[in-house]
């Protein structure tokens, strides 16, 4: 899928080589207004690595996954996406957009475009690739969210977990290296959330370099490489998945833990 | 046809229902090139007035104060004061400052005849009302939406050119219709300043040949017509971007 002339080469920092963090998070803060809602955190993704994110509602993930990508800029502190300073005034921000796909929890597919277009246009648009090749990895992206035969239609016409599939399929034709989920699950019927792990796990399993943003905890626990939990702008604890779940030290993980377990 | 204007002629002489303006050549003539000017006029305005709302939507969008303040400037200008006193302005007191241009015969004229000033402030005027309506279509999609194509590495401009407009038209789509069949009505106000539209040739007619009541009612059926075909087409193009399970 990412070999051959689908993927053309972005520009990373030359000093950066794959066995440094690929994403590299130091001391983030991040106000909107006069309320700070990243307090200074830090983190670090190995190149592969799949990471969950889990805390409390109103806790800064999302804020922090779209600092990741600059959709929100920073107001102190660095993220490095393979090297490269990500709040640089100079950032070129396609090159980073390329690089880093994001999924969100909700309405983010174009409802204007069937589920084939939703996945062609940034391409087409964005990377001015040919229509053919376009579209001939568009359909083998829906086949790998096993969504063939829904090429045509529109996202109205979906249900919740297979527009988040698409939503999925229409990152991954940017050939990323990186992929962002913020809580991609969490507005979907119990019985489509499924569908849409099995996709994430796929992915992870093919050596995609994930953040994960969620509230399934049994799937953090089985994806995750590390699990970082946040609670008012900070990351409290972090961990393995078997000790952080079964050994959490601090007060305020506990009490989350008991919560939702 | 002939024939037919020969029965107009008859029952005009038998019945005194005097429809000159169809069955004599020179007030034919009149009366078509009066209505294709309407036609022709309507349709530049419209074009126009939505260009204008979709660029001035856009320009709301900017970050710029300045700009934002410049197109709500224009947008209260002329949303509030009279479209018949904004055309004379336009006609008489811009007209007149207006570089003059020498035509095929070496003779100076002004660069604008009055056709033209009349499609510049009928599309100001329904402009300022399509900024406001594609505005609102603009604030009514979804910001998750916009997010989307932005970390899909969408530029500004193909996040509103792909997304944004194509949803905000669909939103809008009704209001527009609304604004855009009372442009096409008002395109009579060009009266005002001369330009040989239908009501104007229309008046021509009935003060020379005294048929008042059957020029108005072919004046009436004329833009009932024009406005049915109009909105006739404006419903298929609704029909036509419907989009499953979007709106409604
Ligand atoms: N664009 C914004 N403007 C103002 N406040 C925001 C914005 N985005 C998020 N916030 C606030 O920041 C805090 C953290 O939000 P968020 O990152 O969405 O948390 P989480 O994803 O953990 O639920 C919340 O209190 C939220 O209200
Ligand atoms: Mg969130």
């Amino acid at each position: 899928m990412r070999s051959g002339t689908e993927g053309q080469a972005v520009s990373t920092n030359p000093t950066w080589t794959p066995d440094q963090p690929i994403v590299a998070v130091h001391d983030v803060h991040k106000s909107f207004g006069a309320i700070e809602v990243l307090k200074g955190v830090s983190l670090d993704v190995a190149k592969g690595e799949v990471v969950c994110i889990i805390g409390p509602s109103g806790s800064g993930k999302s804020t922090l996954l779209r600092c990741v990508n600059a959709l929100v800029p920073i107001n102190k502190g660095s993220i490095k996406v393979e090297g490269q300073e990500v709040h640089d005034p100079a950032l070129d921000k396609l090159a980073l957009r390329r690089k880093v796909g994001m999924v969100f929890q909700q309405y983010n597919l174009f409802p204007h475009k069937t589920a084939i277009e939703n996945i062609m246009m940034a391409p087409l648009l964005v990377l001015k690739r040919p229509k053919a090749e376009v579209e001939a990895q568009a359909r083998r992206l829906m086949s790998k969210v096993r969504l063939e035969g829904k090429e045509d239609a529109y996202p109205g016409e979906l249900s919740g977990g297979q527009q988040q599939r698409v939503a999925i399929a229409r990152s991954l034709a940017m050939n990323p290296d990186i992929m962002l989920f913020d809580e991609v699950t969490a507005a979907l019927d119990p019985e489509t959330v499924k569908e849409v792990l099995v996709t994430i796990r796929e992915l992870a399993e093919e050596g995609m370099t994930c953040m994960i943003v969620t509230h399934e905890m049994g799937f953090a626990r089985e994806i995750g490489d590390h699990i970082y939990f946040t609670d008012r702008g900070v990351i409290v604890e972090h961990g393995a998945p078997d000790s952080f779940f079964t050994q959490a030290s601090d007060p305020r993980t506990r009490a989350f833990l008991s919560q939702i377990l | 046809m002939d024939a037919l204007w020969d029965l107009l002629r008859h029952v005009h002489d038998a019945y005194g229902v005097n429809l000159v303006h169809f069955y004599d050549g020179f007030e034919r003539g009149r009366l078509l090139r009066g209505m294709w000017t309407t036609v022709k006029l309507a349709a530049i305005c419209i074009a126009f007035s939505i260009l204008i709302g979709i660029v001035g939507a856009w320009l709301q969008t900017s970050r710029l104060r300045i700009l934002k303040a410049a197109v709500q400037g224009y947008i209260q200008f002329f949303r509030n004061t009279p479209p018949l006193v904004q055309m004379y302005f336009f006609y008489f007191a811009l007209g007149p400052q207006m570089p003059r241009v020498i035509n095929d015969f070496g003779v100076p004229q002004p660069m604008f005849g009055s056709f033209e000033w009349a499609v510049l402030s009928l599309s100001f005027f329904a402009g300022a009302f399509n900024v406001e309506i594609f505005r609102s279509g603009v604030e009514a999609v979804q910001k998750a939406t916009v997010e989307a194509a932005d970390s899909l590495g969408f530029s500004r401009w193909q996040i509103y050119r792909y997304v944004v407009l194509p949803l905000a038209v669909r939103i809008c789509l009704p209001a527009l219709n609304n604004n855009l069949v009372n442009l096409a009505k008002t395109t009579t106000q060009a009266y005002a300043i001369a330009v040989p539209e239908t009501l104007f040739v229309a008046s021509q007619i009935w003060s020379d040949r005294i048929n008042v009541l059957e020029m108005m009612v072919t004046l009436l059926t004329f833009y009932l017509l024009m406005v049915g075909v109009f909105v006739w087409a404006m419903t298929r193009l609704e029909r036509r971007l419907r989009v499953p399970g979007f709106g409604q």
